[in-house]
């Protein structure tokens, strides 16, 4: 923390060290002092060789008169050292790197799942009760493993202030755990090159402070037809299911119609034919999106098919209907 | 003074290298250049198209960091920045660096360097140059029929769902191939069966033992890119499943085909920029270059090792966690050749009479710049940290300081200390060394703030970005501006001195290997009778004649005293 003294306000990281993000789990720590180590090693090499090369700069110039010095052509141990010794610090490094992969790689069988599900552009995360939230809770403490799969092309999955990542692969699953040391909300994002909004792909991890506050919250949020009216759950589900990112809400199209006064007006679709937009309509576009195409869209919308119930079908109608 | 030699008479009595036809002149039209087997003009012809597609790609760059300038939109939508980015690599990658020192420079200069005439197969040579405008017709036509946007490295299963115009870059990257491929092995059996008597391969410059261990990638890694490219057109055109989970394939089997030819492939683009330093520095040193067989060696030994280390590109991958830790361990293999050669260079510079010629002045940025490069490689190659670094700015600046900052570097570096023999004319100095410094600040401005980008959470390829990193990006983009400006002032120094340089002597820096023993610039057949060749590490046998502004060498100089040329002036 003293080295922020010294940097100057432009490099200044305001929430953090010099180099990283807070370290909010227990593997940060030890990722952290594997590089710094590495770059210790780097530093000293760096200035060796700039420092003579420096030197041999200055000294050696170019002076008329002055001949270059004939020396030798080789030196089998100069050559040997500089060849044996860094080879010596790498085997360090690989040790170094190696066990702590191995930890941040192997999950503990004690753990809380959660299971992801990552989609073009939006994260989808799911309790053990079932319940879908596209910011990822947590409670502090607590070994947490996340097994990852993706509806469409390759995602990863990053957290920095955690150190872990790890690619979502669509048709085979992937894990990674972690435990975070510290409460608040980290941005947590897509790190493989995924198209149009890859950008666009982030969103938080909560660390709850106790698993008791961990507890409350899903009970709460898992609960939305009771404590919500249907139009407040279909917004809920609007902005957590990912359809913001495709439809607005002020009448204009994103890559899909916007929802404004889309309720009972008529579509046209791709194959010439057109119909009213009724309940049914919207019902069917969720779970087969690709049945009918309105004009002027590309059919890339995946499917919400035994993703949503019909409770939250309804819901979403609801909402959608509110929107005039 | 002796008047200056007549000598469009190819019967002329003189040697050889005062002749002044020489392989530019010696015949005209626009035939004469599309037609030629001459190395030297397929050579020329590669280095217009590398700088054209240098400055395409870099035009790229700087649209990209203008639009980093800001998270919110500047000039181009989520869309045209994906496909700028990608392009940008695509260009860079196929059209500038692979091609740069090899097929350009190297084109040039290894059959002058062998005393040869021409390389084994010119033909074929002057194929790969067709092979290499075909293929960047291709990635044209891409641009045009919709752009590109899955990223240089064309991951699936992405790649096989967009809509924009991938079968036509990948034919594109399949034609280059073969036009790396034509290079690759023409090298080979040139270097194998052209040298000339004295030179066995442990005297041999080191530019050629770099060209060398670069031909054998090109020739056993780029095939393996050409089937993998070949397979995607298929499964996107017939639905074959191969790579797309959709279909029944595994997209991390295509990151595995990918990257075995594309980690080699960064050793295609680094390799032959070593080469260069180590004639540079020598030469500009006044000095043996140290260590010879360990440079020599350690060439080999990167071909080698550069084979086996293509998973450490996917450490988060999905793949096994065995397969990750092995492919660390071989990955640091790989660090310990190119330490020792950096090791070497600086021992060549001790005791030694430096000139900061513009060419020298590129070295030295090398090495500052290939030390931070390969050293920050550490990083990525050691799992643990690499599991955070990996698809961040880390990564961007990392390859960045090697693939721009040292090949490229090494490219300029390799320009100015052939252009007197390339083109005949000298450049200036002065503008010269102005844009190497503009280079050189300007590139460590663009890329070492993103090492920073990179550890504080940065992802690459990202459109918009969270507000705290906007400094940073700020900084960057800075940097490229003034990296785009000097390069052009490198370019319009060079281009100047073709209309209005000095020229120049056979041997202006005092080169003790076979090319500066030809005029500059050649003639078209080179040397008339192979000449013999000694080590071309002793700068002591040539030595500065002030009357002819150059090197001449030591017998010359001795027996000549006082005449005008060091030439065969007979009446002396």
């Amino acid at each position: 923390m003293q080295m922020k003294l010294f940097i100057p306000e432009l490099l200044a990281n305001a929430e953090a060290g010099f180099w990283f993000p807070p370290q909010s789990s227990t593997v940060a720590e030890n990722v952290d002092s594997v590089y710094f180590f590495i770059l210790w090693v780097c530093t000293f090499f760096f200035v060796l060789i700039v420092g003579l090369m420096l030197l041999f700069m200055i000294k050696y110039r170019y002076r008329p008169g002055v001949e270059a010095v004939k020396t030798n052509t080789h030196n089998l141990t100069l050559e040997l050292s500089w060849s044996v010794i860094p080879t010596l610090l790498t085997v360090v490094m690989f040790w170094v790197g190696f066990t702590s992969y191995l930890d941040m790689r192997t999950p503990p069988a004690a753990s809380y799942e959660i299971s992801v599900v990552a989609k073009k552009w939006v994260w989808a995360f799911k309790y053990p009760n079932g319940w879908i939230e596209s910011e990822l809770h947590i409670p502090k403490g607590e070994n947490v493993t996340l097994t990852m799969a993706s509806d469409d092309v390759l995602h990863s999955l990053w957290i920095p202030a955690f150190r872990t990542k790890m690619d979502v692969v669509p048709g085979r699953y992937t894990q990674q755990w972690f435990n975070a040391t510290q409460a608040g909300t980290f941005p947590l994002m897509c790190a493989e090159y995924c198209g149009q909004k890859h950008s666009e792909m982030i969103t938080n991890v909560v660390v709850h402070e106790t698993r008791g506050d961990f507890d409350k919250w899903l009970q709460n949020a898992s609960d939305i037809h009771k404590n919500k009216t249907p139009v407040e759950a279909g917004e809920y589900f609007y902005k957590s299911r990912g359809c913001i990112q495709c439809h607005s809400l002020d009448g204009v199209p994103k890559n899909g119609p916007s929802f404004k006064g889309l309720f009972d007006s008529e579509r046209k679709f791709t194959d010439g034919t057109s119909r009213i937009a009724d309940a049914n309509y919207i019902r069917q576009s969720i779970l087969e999106p690709q049945s009918q195409i309105v004009t002027g869209f590309r059919p890339i919308m995946p499917t919400f098919k035994g993703q949503l119930t019909d409770e939250d079908i309804t819901a979403i109608i609801a909402f959608i209907k509110a929107q005039k | 003074m002796a008047t200056v030699v007549d000598s469009s008479n190819p019967k002329s009595d003189f040697p050889i290298q005062y002749r002044e036809l020489n392989y530019l002149n010696c015949s005209k039209g626009w035939k004469s250049w599309f037609f030629t087997l001459d190395h030297k003009r397929i050579g020329i012809m590669y280095l217009i198209g590398v700088t054209c597609a240098f400055f395409l790609g870099g035009l790229f760059a700087v649209l990209l960091r203008t639009e980093l300038l800001s998270p919110a939109r500047i000039l181009l939508s989520a869309d045209g920045y994906n496909q700028m980015f990608t392009l940008h690599g695509a260009i860079m990658t196929f059209l500038v660096i692979i091609p740069g020192v090899p097929a350009a420079i190297g084109n040039i200069i290894l059959p002058v360097m062998l005393g040869a005439k021409d390389v084994a197969f010119p033909r074929m040579n002057l194929g790969s140059f067709y092979l290499w405008m075909f293929g960047a017709a291709f990635f044209l036509a891409a641009l045009a029929l919709g752009g590109l946007d899955t990223g240089w490295t064309f991951y699936t299963p992405y790649s096989i769902t967009t809509s924009t115009a991938v079968i036509t870059a990948l034919l594109g990257v399949f034609i280059l191939g073969f036009s790396s491929i034509f290079t690759g092995l023409n090298f080979i059996v040139t270097i194998h069966t052209m040298r000339p008597p004295g030179m066995t391969w442990f005297k041999m410059p080191l530019f050629l033992w770099a060209l060398y261990a670069t031909a054998l990638i090109q020739i056993l890694a780029t095939p393996v890119l050409g089937i993998t490219g070949l397979l995607l057109v298929v499964e996107r055109a017939f639905h074959i499943g191969i790579f797309d989970p959709a279909l029944g394939g595994d997209p991390v089997l295509f990151q595995h085909f990918f990257w075995f030819y594309s980690h080699p492939a960064v050793y295609v683009m680094i390799l032959p920029a070593m080469g260069v330093v180590s004639e540079v520095i020598a030469v500009h040193s006044r000095k043996h270059i140290f260590g010879y067989r360990f440079i020599a060696y350690s060439s080999i030994a990167i071909a080698i090792f550069g084979f086996l280390v293509w998973g450490h590109h996917m450490f988060v991958s999905g793949q096994s966690k065995v397969v990750a830790v092995v492919f660390s361990a071989i990955t640091f293999s790989v660090s310990i050749p190119s330490a020792i050669k950096v090791f070497n260079w600086l021992t060549t510079m001790y005791k030694g009479s430096i000139r900061f010629t513009t060419a020298m002045c590129y070295a030295l940025a090398f090495l500052f710049i290939f030390s931070i490069g390969g050293l920050t490689g550490l990083f990525l190659a050691t799992l643990a940290t690499d599991i955070h670094l990996h698809d961040t700015y880390f990564v961007v600046a990392h390859f960045h300081y090697v693939m721009m900052g040292s090949s490229l570097v090494g490219l300029f570096a390799a320009v100015h200390h052939w252009w007197p023999k390339i083109t005949g004319k000298m450049f200036s100095e002065f503008w010269g060394r102005i844009a190497c410094l503009g280079v050189f600040l300007g590139f460590n401005l663009t890329f070492f703030p993103q090492f920073l980008l990179g550890t504080r959470g940065m992802p690459r390829r990202y459109y918009t970005y969270l507000p705290e990193f906007q400094n940073l990006h700020i900084l960057s983009t800075c940097g490229a501006y003034l990296l785009g400006l000097s390069s052009a002032l490198m370019a319009a120094t060079l281009i100047y001195s073709v209309y209005r340089g000095k020229k120049a002597p056979a041997n202006p820096w005092g080169g003790a290997s076979l090319e500066w023993q030809c005029s500059s610039p050649p003639p078209a057949n080179n040397f008339d009778h192979p000449p013999l060749a000694g080590d071309p590490y002793i700068m002591e046998s040539v030595v500065y004649n002030e009357e002819i502004g150059g090197y001449v060498p030591v017998e010359c100089q001795g027996a000549k005293k006082g005449s005008v040329t060091a030439s065969g002036d007979k009446e002396a």
